[in-house]
């Protein structure tokens, strides 16, 4: 400033002021801004805090026995959790292997061969499978896919893998199958959304170079779209796993809701929202109602871990853009 | 050469048809299901019957009455807690989110966003219900508003970035404060996808509300707040 | 009702300044009886404006445990408290039963017509695991007009707490030692096989959509929906169908074998009676034996007692089974002894 003494600046102090947001208006907008910010973080610290103090009697008590042991008998008092840990992870795994291929293939059919005019309609038309309840689901699942299963599906699937562990045993209708499809279906339109969103986000230039080269348009999107947007889809579907692990009521309905651990798929079992949504009201003694919520502190600690790793992914191709929690 | 040039367009069709196919499958599995709804619903008994509770003599309209507007006091509630926390830490977000702090909030968000209904269910019991000693529509309202927040933040985010440049531009140089220009311009411009993104919220934790009749709201939602403010 | 008459004065007299001001009442508790609850609720306010009752089906567990911490006015519950919950807090606690639910065995054998008969035994051994064909020779032997098939048996019982399951629970331990030992009885417990749904509904549900299924749900639930369900052989060995009347029977049977200064916190499964059907229960109220604010005792005393009398007119037709009448005296003499500053609260201002 001192060294151009031409001629005296008209005093802009106010208006340079008001650029660089200095003045009091602007810090008490950012100062509520930020506290309502912080909301969130604080929210997420409640929320564990108040999880681990209402499930510390059952921690104290079971320790880290409650993860691997599988008696639940509240008259006894004795909790063990595996046979839950395990329902909740196998059913969802058994989604995804079903609903993985299904929603990939659309996203891709979507982004990549669709004809321009159906490709709305047919994406509105799969996420509208997001907005049907979850009591829906599980009904529709009772009336409609359990007969299905067991006339159609059982029968065939045991007399070709019925020698693996996986098909043992009487199938009764609400089973891990039925669990795992009822939540393949849901977490399908989850999955082909976000995959879409992280399929439009890859570059053109991609496309063209593959096909420029000469490429197939299979082999433009095996090649160079797919490889492109990878962590975004790994992303999609780890966030597909999120949904299905924290999915309440269809799969009560469906999964059999009993204690136990087996390979089989034809068997019932159980999942952890699944008992905190049975029991929790009903919980009689202290220890009940604790190991409930220590049930739910599992349930989420495993499922913020999957969240965290799928946005991770996702912010790997689409950085700091909201791709995907829009499809939420 | 040529039988290679062959193959490679075998597998184009190939895949081209079996994403096709997929495709098929996904929206097939939408239209059975809206299918048997329609056709079920219409007919059966039995669908009413595990849906809703059998209807005693004595109970009348009285009951659905006081449902409607216990649900309604509920969902209210919730928008008025969660709507300004969540477009405000959206706005935040939006315009000074690209720090650590921001980093953090946004990446909460995202992770609450995928917490399950059912522990925002238990949390609210314990954390509202427990202390205050009765089940109350306060709880399932903070309950459904932690439900909501999350999304809300990101979704204004997104809706505010979309506002052009230019135009906030084109505000601070005729002098506008800063926050001026964000409330002022910004946020009106993007306040019809914010209101979207808010209905949407609200959508989404209506079905939310479900679960909160299994675990903490159950009877607050049945028959109105215990305090008697819903009648 | 005269020789009550000097205490109902001196007790309305005590009451008469605050009677003027709106007295709300706030219970929690059992969700099998909300419906009959609900039904008096709405009546009883008809008649008596100056009290507003709100009564919240949050399950037995949380109504024992908000009765326990004074946070409601009165309680519900489908299973008593046990020792030490009501030794937590200072034995201030009355059960009172309200009515009586039945429990029933239903089941899913599309080509059986006419109803099923069981033997406790047989009952037991099926939820044991132990008997797994419908075709096993104990089940055939006491059903000699019925064809049953070689299917296997499928059990279907309550994922979610429930007093139905503490009833059904507490049947079966009594007439297996068996069952006794390995699962006893409570509103959830280990069950040794079996598929869980989520409340009568979801129980029947699954036994509907399961062939060879066996659950057991609620009497009036099971009446209402037209499920088909099995007669018991009771204790004085006659096979029994469940009806209204024949559990209200298992109330009087069990009465015999209770002093009349019980605290109603006893079992009547399985009980004495040739018209008794074995798998009954009564439902309680649960009722502080002192109050702090004598308005509100009053108040609740003379609902309860009004829910004892004209109440029990709408039982049946709710599907709920109504209390013996001889029960009514050993009910009254409980209620007077609720007190409130050192006061009894009985009134007979509720005529």
């Amino acid at each position: 400033m001192t060294a151009l003494p031409i001629e005296p600046v008209p005093a802009p102090e106010p208006r340079w002021r008001a650029l660089r947001g200095v003045n009091a208006g602007d810090r008490i907008y950012r100062g509520t801004l930020t506290v309502l910010a912080v909301t969130l973080p604080l929210l997420l610290l409640a929320l564990v805090g108040e999880l681990v103090a209402s499930a510390w009697p059952a921690i104290r008590r079971f320790g880290p026995h409650f993860l691997w042991t599988s008696v639940w008998d509240p008259v006894a008092g004795v909790f063990g959790a595996a046979p839950m840990i395990f329902g909740t992870i196998a059913s969802s795994l058994l989604a995804l292997v079903i609903a993985v291929p299904l929603s990939l293939g659309v996203a891709i059919f979507l982004t990549e061969f669709a004809p321009k005019r159906v490709r709305q309609p047919i994406a509105f038309l799969v996420e509208l499978l997001a907005a049907i309840p979850s009591v829906v689901y599980g009904l529709w699942g009772v009336f409609v896919l359990i007969p299905f299963l067991r006339a159609q599906v059982v029968p065939p699937l045991r007399a070709v893998l019925g020698w693996t562990p996986f098909f043992d045993g009487v199938f009764y209708g609400n089973s891990l199958l039925a669990g795992g499809v009822i939540l393949a279906i849901m977490i399908v339109p989850y999955i082909a959304a976000v995959s879409r969103e992280v399929l439009l986000a890859v570059p053109g230039s991609q496309r063209e170079a593959a096909l420029g080269m000469g490429a197939t348009r299979w082999e433009a999107v095996w090649t160079a779209v797919v490889p492109y947007g990878r962590a975004g889809l790994i992303g999609a579907i780890i966030l597909g796993l999120g949904r299905a692990l924290g999915e309440t009521m269809a799969v009560t309905m469906l999964i059999g809701n009993r204690h136990d651990i087996g390979l089989s798929v034809l068997q019932p079992a159980y999942t952890m929202a699944a008992a905190i949504a049975n029991e929790f009201s009903e919980a009689t003694t202290n220890l009940y109602l604790s190991a409930l919520f220590e049930v739910g502190l599992l349930l989420f600690v495993i499922t913020v871990v999957v969240n965290a790793l799928a946005r991770l992914l996702i912010w790997q191709v689409a950085r700091g853009t909201a791709v995907g929690s829009r499809a939420l | 050469m040529n039988a290679r040039r062959v193959r490679r367009r075998v597998v184009n069709g190939m895949m081209t048809g079996l994403v096709g196919v997929l495709s098929f499958l996904a929206v097939l599995a939408l239209v059975l299901i809206l299918g048997n709804l329609v056709v079920k619903g219409g007919s059966s008994l039995d669908w009413n019957f595990f849906v809703k509770n059998p209807v005693p003599a004595g109970e009348s309209g009285g009951g659905v009455a006081n449902a409607i507007v216990g649900t309604g006091i509920i969902v209210g509630l919730a928008c008025l807690i969660g709507l300004p926390v969540g477009i405000g830490a959206g706005l935040y977000l939006a315009e000074f989110g690209s720090g650590r702090l921001g980093w953090i909030v946004r990446f909460v968000a995202d992770v609450l966003n995928g917490t399950p209904s059912i522990v925002v269910g238990i949390f609210a019991w314990t954390w509202l219900v427990k202390p205050m000693g009765h089940f109350s529509a306060l709880a399932g309202s903070v309950a459904l508003a932690i439900l909501m927040v999350p999304m809300l933040a990101r979704t204004t985010e997104e809706m505010v970035r979309l506002v052009p440049h230019s135009l906030r531009e084109a505000a601070l140089a005729l002098g506008y404060p800063r926050w001026r220009t964000s409330l002022r311009i910004v946020a009106r411009t993007a306040l019809a996808g914010i209101v979207t993104s808010s209905l949407v919220g609200v959508a989404r934790i209506a079905g939310g509300l479900v679960l909160l009749l299994a675990v903490a709201a159950r009877s607050a939602i049945r028959q109105g707040p215990p305090h008697g403010a819903a009648r | 009702m005269a020789k009550y008459s000097i205490v109902a004065l001196t007790a309305a007299l005590a009451l008469a300044a605050p009677a003027s001001a709106q007295v709300k009442l706030n219970g929690a508790g059992a969700t099998f009886p909300n419906i009959i609850y609900q039904d008096w609720i709405i009546n009883y306010n008809r008649a008596h404006a100056t009290v507003q009752l709100n009564y919240q089906s949050i399950g037995s567990g949380g109504g024992i445990r908000q009765f326990s911490e004074r946070t409601v006015d009165f309680g519900a519950s489908d299973a008593p408290m046990t020792d030490s919950a009501i030794a937590a807090i200072q034995s201030n606690v009355l059960h009172i039963p309200t009515v009586l639910g039945g429990v029933v065995a239903t089941y899913n054998l599309a080509e059986v017509q006419g109803a099923l008969r069981f033997t406790p035994d047989v009952l037991a051994d099926i939820f044991l695991g132990k008997i797994t064909k419908w075709s096993d020779a104990r089940i055939t032997s006491v059903n000699p007009g019925l064809k049953l098939p070689a299917e296997d048996i499928v059990v279907v019982h309550r994922a979610d707490g429930s007093g139905t399951s503490f009833i059904f629970t507490d049947y079966l331990s009594k007439v297996s030692p068996e069952w006794a030992s390995k699962v006893s009885k409570g509103t959830s417990v280990n069950w040794p096989v079996g598929l869980g749904g989520k409340g009568n509904e979801g129980v029947t549900a699954t036994v509907k959509q399961t062939p060879g299924a066996i659950g057991y749900v609620e009497l009036g639930y099971a009446q209402i929906n037209k499920l088909p369900f099995a007669a018991v052989q009771n204790k004085a060995g006659k096979f029994i169908t469940p009806t209204l009347e024949s559990v209200t029977e298992a109330a009087a049977g069990a009465m015999k074998a209770m002093d009349p200064g019980t605290d109603f916190r006893v079992s009547i499964t399985n009980p004495n009676g040739d018209k008794a059907y074995p798998i009954a229960s009564f439902t309680w109220f649960l009722l502080h034996k002192q109050y702090d604010d004598a308005a509100k005792a009053g108040e609740l005393v003379k609902f309860v007692w009004w829910a004892e009398t004209d109440g029990q007119g709408r039982a049946p037709g709710l599907g709920y089974a109504p209390l013996p009448k001889q029960l009514r005296p050993w009910i009254e003499a409980r209620l007077k002894t609720i007190t409130a500053d050192g006061k009894s609260v009985w009134t007979t201002a509720a005529r």
